[in-house]
């Protein structure tokens, strides 16, 4: 019955810093057969797949439990070379070819037929000369296997991308002896027609024999090429089920989840509504590398808690820095009807928005600096807070002001430091994400824009900045724009939550909608009616 | 803390180059006195050493701060205080007059050369510390032929004899030498302070802090710690690192100007040729890394360099007869100048 299957995992735990990622995860594929693998970010895919190909990532952190077999016999890879030899092969998701290499050469790289010259024979094999016809032809049946009728000397640089991903594939069949392939969103880059075409050539892999995984965010593909699907939510299997049993909304409702229960976040004065808009965002393009934002329409509420959700690389995270000028954007995006201007970092702080980035190390903090410095120092510069006036109209800094400003706010926002003296850098994340907190606090914002608050941040401190957030929008009435990747905390404090795919809104949902509605808009699908 | 814990810990704040150095200073001082050099002189030649070339490793601050690293573009800030300084001779002004004339010169003209220095630096970011080396020496070599075919008529400053061109080393004493120095000194017996000097330098300080904590001071900071966070609270990068190296430049003038008073003579020519790495190391033996320094950095790095180098010799030539002072300064300034490059883009302070 083992022997059935080419691939076995069984039981597999993962911990990093006592924090299980993947729980006692089984997932069996056997020859020739397309296994789907997915779950929302987070969820434990990449950890997984890291294990089976024995990541130096998954070593240095202490190992896994449980065990993985393949062909019946129990391995545990420590290199990615290792994986390799045993048959266990990965494409990409950047394509890692040269250039200026041709096809053949790329398929081959590094795998090169050999003949063998006097100066190898004398010195090393590293010397042997290339066979370039046999290359060729090996290169030629790989891709005859995965019907690509391309010129295997072409040189790669100027082909669609498309082709690179099938070059990529190629390769990974060319290999003698693969048994097991991954495929990490192959269709993620592609156009229709190119991941059609690529589906079939999956498919015509998996007939030679080979066992392959697919993960991928597109639920409909999976349903249409797996013979088996495995839900992964939170490190745990939820479900292992014949794709012929599944439905999109089914698989949808399983990627999200259960309800999480949203405890009482206390009553508001007036409650937000579409007649009180503060922002206004129309057409809004940004250009940031992997999470570009392509024509975004939406309105947030005075008063209001939006959610920003949707899967990474689909643009959610992009929105935020448009708006601050850090990517360049176009479109508009007006605040209490006045047009802010976009492309020119330090307006919108001006307008009353403030930010708190994704990337805290980077642009929000400056870490060789004490906790005063930091909270003060934008509120200085763009406000002239902070200031004292010298003779001559000359203001300078009131490292005094600063000082006592940063003493409250340690005290308000539960800041674990030795004083305001500390240099950030000693801080614990949670504690650093507190103290931008208080930064974008010290501008007196009306808007406040959050991006991944709790991104890095344990479990514990996590609750503490989402309780923040909750009393400053309910005690001092500011808008919060919270953009996470945990749909989960979305759910718990926002009042609607906006979904983002391919750079556009999908939907805008109520916190109490059914999963399968979230597990769909995130995949792009608005579902009309309640 | 134990005892141990606490020796390791000062050990870390200090970092070993400067602990390496203390040791070194306090030995030759004992040495020194053990071998009945007169400590008292060498202390007066060590204030004497140090307040010539405070301000030239001042001007290194502003240059880190605003992100370009410890400016080793130094001798283009020399070039512009080397002019002032020949021009106001020129017009054969001097005392306080011909001082202040020198430095005003030396300052409009170091913030001008700045300017068009720091453009430059911003299309080579990240190699700074190389380019400015190159862009110093370029300049230096350039002006040889500047000094030799420029119209200077006063008869001081040209060669003798009907000569044309300025000369390798002029004097000062005619003009004004050791004015500076002079102003309220203190002298007892052979121990001489410069008490104007000093002074001067400290004003330069007091106000050098009064700028670091104005917005613009802040803003020039903030782009060097850390451009993302300063792009996005509205600064221009580019415009606040042009500013630091033009600020830098100015003071680099100034340098030279105080350097030249208090040494006596001019020097033209291939002088200021290796004048950014002394500088360089002092500041970095002060605390300073290539990504952070501070006014007390530069006058603690300062006095603890030109003090190294004026007791070198006195003490080694009782004990070996010979000269080893050269040496020492060698491998200290080009010691410290293969960590500053070595330590790079490398963030941090010491012991964090």
């Amino acid at each position: 019955m083992a022997q059935e299957y080419v691939l076995e995992m069984r039981g597999v735990s993962k911990q990093y810093y006592g924090n299980y990622v993947l729980k006692k995860v089984d997932l069996k594929v056997r020859a020739g057969e397309i296994h789907g693998l997915v779950g929302e970010n987070g969820a434990g895919k990449s950890t997984l797949m890291n294990i089976l190909f024995g990541m130096p990532v998954i070593h240095a952190t202490g190992g896994y439990e449980g065990e993985v077999r393949l062909g019946g016999e129990a391995v545990r890879f420590l290199t990615p070379g290792d994986a390799l030899a045993a048959g266990v092969g990965m494409v990409h998701q950047e394509f890692m070819l040269l250039p200026t290499f041709s096809v053949a050469e790329n398929i081959k790289l590094n795998r090169e037929p050999l003949i063998p010259t006097p100066l190898s024979r004398l010195f090393s094999p590293r010397l042997s000369k290339i066979d370039m016809s046999k290359v060729r032809s090996d290169a030629r049946r790989a891709l005859d296997t995965i019907g690509l009728g391309i010129d295997e000397l072409l040189p790669v640089v100027g082909l669609p991308i498309g082709f690179m991903q099938f070059i990529e594939v190629a390769r990974e069949i060319d290999k003698t002896g693969v048994r097991v392939l991954v495929f990490d969103e192959p269709t993620a880059l592609l156009t229709e027609s190119e991941a059609e075409q690529l589906l079939a050539a999956l498919k015509r892999i998996a007939s030679t024999g080979v066992a392959i995984i697919f993960i991928s965010h597109r639920l409909e593909e999976v349903r249409s090429i797996c013979d088996n699907i495995t839900v992964l939510r939170d490190g745990e299997v939820v479900a292992t089920t014949p794709a012929s049993q599944a439905t999109i909304t089914m698989l949808a409702e399983l990627m999200v989840g259960r309800k999480t229960e949203r405890p009482d976040l206390g009553q508001r004065a007036v409650e937000p509504s579409d007649d009180d808009i503060v922002l206004e965002i129309s057409n809004l393009e940004v250009d940031m590398p992997g999470e570009e934002v392509k024509g975004l329409t939406l309105s947030v509420r005075r008063g209001e808690i939006l959610g920003i959700g949707g899967l990474a690389g689909q643009g959610k995270i992009g929105i935020a820095n448009g708006i601050m000028g850090i990517f360049p954007s176009r479109g508009s995006v007006k605040k209490d009807g006045v047009e802010i201007p976009l492309n020119r970092p330090g307006e919108a702080y001006k307008h009353g928005i403030a930010f708190l980035s994704e990337d805290r190390k980077g642009v929000g903090l400056i870490l060789d600096r004490p906790i005063d410095y930091n909270i003060s120092v934008v509120a200085s510069l763009t406000k002239g807070d902070f200031l004292r006036n010298l003779p001559l109209g000359i203001r300078i800094r009131d490292k005094k002001a600063a000082t006592a400003y940063a003493q409250q706010a340690i005290k308000d926002l539960d800041i674990r430091c030795t004083g305001p003296s500390q240099r950030v850098r000693h801080l614990s994340g949670g504690n650093q994400q507190k103290v931008c907190i208080a930064r974008a606090l010290a501008l007196r914002p009306e808007v406040l824009l959050v991006s991944e608050p709790t991104r890095g941040i344990d479990v514990g401190a996590k609750e503490k900045i989402l309780d923040l957030l909750v009393s400053m929008n309910r005690k001092q009435g500011m808008t919060i724009v919270l953009t996470s990747s945990e749909l989960a905390e979305l759910r718990r404090v926002s009042d609607r939550i906006a979904i983002i795919y391919d750079g556009k809104l999908v939907d805008i949902l109520s916190p109490d909608d059914e999963n399968a509605k979230f597990g769909l808009a995130m995949a792009g699908k608005k579902v009309n009616g309640a | 803390m134990s005892a141990k814990e606490r020796v390791l810990k000062t050990v870390s704040d200090l970092g070993l180059p400067r602990l390496t150095v203390i040791l070194f200073l306090i030995a030759l001082f004992v040495l020194g006195a053990v071998r009945g050099v007169p400590v008292v002189d060498l202390i007066s030649n060590s204030i004497g050493r140090f307040a010539m070339n405070a301000m030239l490793t001042l001007s290194m601050v502003p240059a880190i701060q605003c992100g370009i690293g410890p400016n080793f573009g130094l001798p283009v800030g020399i070039i512009a205080g080397l002019l002032g300084l020949v021009i106001s001779m020129e017009f054969g002004l001097t005392g306080f007059t011909g001082l202040f004339t020198a430095m005003a010169l030396g300052i409009l003209l170091g913030v001008v050369f700045g300017v068009l220095y720091g453009h430059l630096l911003n299309r080579v970011k990240g190699q700074e510390m190389m380019v400015g080396t190159y862009v110093g020496f370029a300049i230096v070599s350039g002006m040889c032929m500047f000094w030799l075919l420029m119209p200077f008529k006063n008869p001081r400053l040209i060669w003798t004899l009907g000569g044309e061109g300025l000369r390798v080393t002029i004097s000062l004493s005619d003009f004004f030498s050791n004015v500076l120095d002079n102003l309220l000194a203190i002298r007892v017996g052979t121990f001489r302070f410069p008490t104007g000097l000093v002074l001067f330098i400290a004003a330069v300080a007091v106000l050098y802090r009064l700028f670091e904590y104005s917005r613009l001071g802040t803003a020039m900071d903030l782009a060097g710690q850390n451009e993302q966070f300063a792009r996005a609270a509205g600064i221009s990068v580019e415009k606040m690192r042009v500013a630091g190296t033009a600020l830098s430049t100015a003071m680099g003038a100034l340098g030279i100007v105080l350097y030249a008073q208090s040494y006596g003579f001019v020097q033209l020519y291939t002088a200021p040729l290796m004048m950014a790495f002394p500088a360089v190391a002092a500041v970095l033996i002060g605390g300073a890394t290539p990504r952070t320094a501070s006014i007390s950095n530069a006058i603690i790095g300062t006095l603890m360099f030109q003090t190294l180098l004026a007791i070198t010799v006195p003490v080694t030539q009782s004990v070996i007869g010979g000269d080893i002072s050269e040496i020492v300064r060698l491998i200290v300034s080009n010691g410290m100048v293969i960590y500053a490059l070595t330590r790079g883009q490398g963030g941090g302070n010491n012991g964090s």
